[in-house]
């Protein structure tokens, strides 16, 4: 058996109220990602899936601390590396796609020398050099016209566009992991399918590991091998894409399938109703360890 | 770039003339009159025939529109007119003191944007820090203080106490001179830039881009250089042309104060004695010198945003 590229152990984190106390947002979660393979984290909004993944970056901002556990990297605790180290890392060998394409790049600097900062950045290149692999790195993600591209200003582009700008930045140092958060949420249907795609095939054609991270299993269940399903800062259900798929075994997995809409699927009473998982997302401090779920969910609910 | 210059260049036409004609009416409905403020030193009655005789001579017995139209002509061939008391052209009174008030504005500005930008760079860094803590209390301090109470007190401790600056004139138009009334004068201008800058600063820094750039692995410093400094800038640049602008027409205080040769005594001598040609070419001077700001300012502007020229 190889070696996870990525693993997470028994992570806790959360708001720093005082100095004594911390409000938990995660609360221990473990998974493994193996070198090369896609990995999708789903959850509702707040169930904690974009601060794992900021945490693995290196990236939590005051007051979100980690509270305890373990973040390997090749076997290196991230959480231990010291800051020069962790930037190194950062962008070179774990790269991050953030899901806002229309404010993720600086509007005042043209996109070729955005990702040419990477180069420069990691590869110790020269402008001149560096601004020649961006045009490159923007004929890889498939931009038309990459050398006029590479001239546009973020404002010039469309948001499939620029969310391309940022795999092309992502990718430019052949990192082992992307980190992807719902890099599609902001963008239309159809454009959403192309630059899917585009994550896929390039990912699996470099041999890079994904952590993707939707709330959308539609979007995830394209791209993942295996899903971790998120629920209020606890990791409640993982399993192969199929088999979660084909049988849920947590309640809130079965209810995030139940609302999915599917084509063509009907009742004898006409359409059918999509399940709702109550709402909002219950106060944490109510629940429990054990049953987090019983408060809203339709099962739960009838103990 | 070049037809978007053209554009804002030829903009600035409509509102001198705008102003010029405001400038007109206004002074063409105050009170007073040149011959009257000559003769009014409160012991005796004017004389009716002198002040009949001067106002002949101005022309300012002449019907309303006759006037206009000398004013418009002469306005047209830069010709601001003479002045009342001296019998100069006004274009020569204020070519002498253009030079002064100049050396005052742009020397209380550099004193702003040198201290103010770089005090309002490393507060927003360091939100919570002493240093900010302090910038910030000066800042209110320096917009709250009135200008001319700073100045006397700056006079009183500099000059007359530790008699390291002269207190007050223009002396040989030496360094020294310029001073006490340039730092006065940049007290409002510094703490407005550092206020903006912090704040300007802030707001960047908490762009999604810049968590991006953190993203890609870069130090603080280089985030800071590569893309929170341009984006600042556009905010900084707007606070300093408003400030440079307006710099000119709060000088008329300090250059009293100071007793310093600029237009703007030049401004509150001439309107003390109902020298009209001087006060409206004075005004019209201060305004271009705004208008000349603000073109400068948006063009800076399309140079670092290239959002800006696509209108």
């Amino acid at each position: 058996m190889t070696a996870p590229l990525l693993d997470i152990k028994d992570l806790r984190l959360g708001v720093a109220v005082n100095r004594s106390t911390v409000h938990p947002l995660l609360k221990g979660i473990s998974f493994q990602i193996m070198p090369g393979e896609a990995y999708g984290l789903v959850g509702e909004s707040g169930s904690g899936k974009s601060v794992t993944s900021l945490a693995v970056m290196g990236l939590l901002k005051k007051p979100l601390t980690v509270s305890g556990g373990e973040i390997l990297f090749k076997g290196q605790n991230l959480l231990a590396l010291p800051k020069r180290e962790m930037r190194r890392l950062r962008g070179n060998r774990i790269a991050m796609i953030f899901q806002e394409p229309m404010t993720a790049l600086n509007p005042l600097s043209t996109v070729g020398r955005q990702i040419a900062e990477m180069f420069v950045l990691h590869q110790g290149k020269s402008w001149g050099e560096a601004e020649k692999l961006a045009v490159e790195a923007l004929g890889n993600v498939r931009v038309p016209n990459p050398d006029r591209r590479a001239k546009n200003y973020p404002h010039q582009m469309s948001g499939g566009l620029r969310q391309r700008v940022m795999i092309a930045m992502a990718l430019a140092c052949d990192p082992d992991l992307l980190i992807a958060d719902e890099p599609t949420t902001a963008l239309d249907v159809t454009v959403q399918a192309e630059v899917l795609r585009l994550i896929k095939e390039l990912c699996a054609a470099r041999g890079t590991a994904v952590l993707f991270i939707s709330h959308d299993l539609g979007v995830i269940a394209s791209v993942c091998q295996r899903v971790g399903v998120m629920y209020s800062g606890c990791l409640v259900e993982e399993n192969d894409t199929r088999a979660l798929f084909d049988n849920p075994r947590h309640e809130y997995t079965r209810g995030l399938l139940g609302a999915l809409p599917r084509l063509g699927s009907r009742s004898e009473h006409g359409r059918q109703r999509l399940v709702d998982i109550d709402s909002i997302i219950a106060d944490r401090s109510k629940l429990t360890e054990t049953r987090f779920i019983a408060p809203r969910g339709p099962e739960g609910s009838q103990p | 770039m070049l037809r978007f210059t053209l554009r804002r260049i030829l903009q600035v036409i409509p509102t001198v003339v705008v102003v010029a004609l405001l400038i007109f009416v206004i002074f063409s409905v105050v009170p007073g009159t040149f011959a009257a403020s000559l003769f009014a030193d409160g012991k005796r009655a004017a004389d009716p025939q002198m002040i009949a005789r001067l106002n002949e001579e101005f022309g300012l017995n002449k019907p309303l529109m006759e006037r206009f139209v000398t004013y418009v002509t002469d306005l047209a061939q830069f010709d601001l007119g003479t002045s009342f008391r001296t019998r100069q052209p006004v274009i020569d009174l204020i070519g002498d003191r253009m030079g002064a008030s100049l050396q005052l504005a742009i020397a209380a500005m550099v004193f702003a944007l040198v201290v103010g930008v770089p005090l309002g760079f490393l507060a927003a860094l360091r939100p919570g820090s002493i240093l900010d803590t302090v910038t910030m209390i000066g800042a209110v301090s320096g917009l709250s203080m009135p200008q001319f109470w700073l100045g006397l007190l700056m006079m009183y401790l500099f000059a007359l106490q530790l008699n390291w600056l002269p207190s007050f004139g223009y002396g040989d138009g030496s360094f020294r001179n310029l001073i006490l009334p340039a730092v006065t004068l940049g007290v409002t201008p510094l703490a407005l830039l550092a206020r903006t800058t912090r704040a300007g600063v802030l707001d960047v820094l908490n762009a999604d881009f810049i968590r991006t750039a953190h993203s890609k692995g870069m130090s603080e410093m280089k985030v800071v250089r590569w893309h929170v400094a341009r984006n600042a800038l556009v905010l900084i640049v707007t606070t300093v042309g408003l400030q440079f602008g307006s710099l000119i027409g709060q000088a008329v205080v300090i250059e009293k104060l100071f007793a310093w040769p600029g237009i703007g005594s030049l401004l509150v001598d001439s309107v003390a004695i109902r020298d009209i040609p001087v006060v409206q070419g004075t005004i019209l001077v201060i305004v271009l010198w705004f208008l000349v700001i603000n073109t400068a300012v948006d063009l800076i502007y399309a140079a670092i945003d290239p959002r800006i020229k696509q209108e």
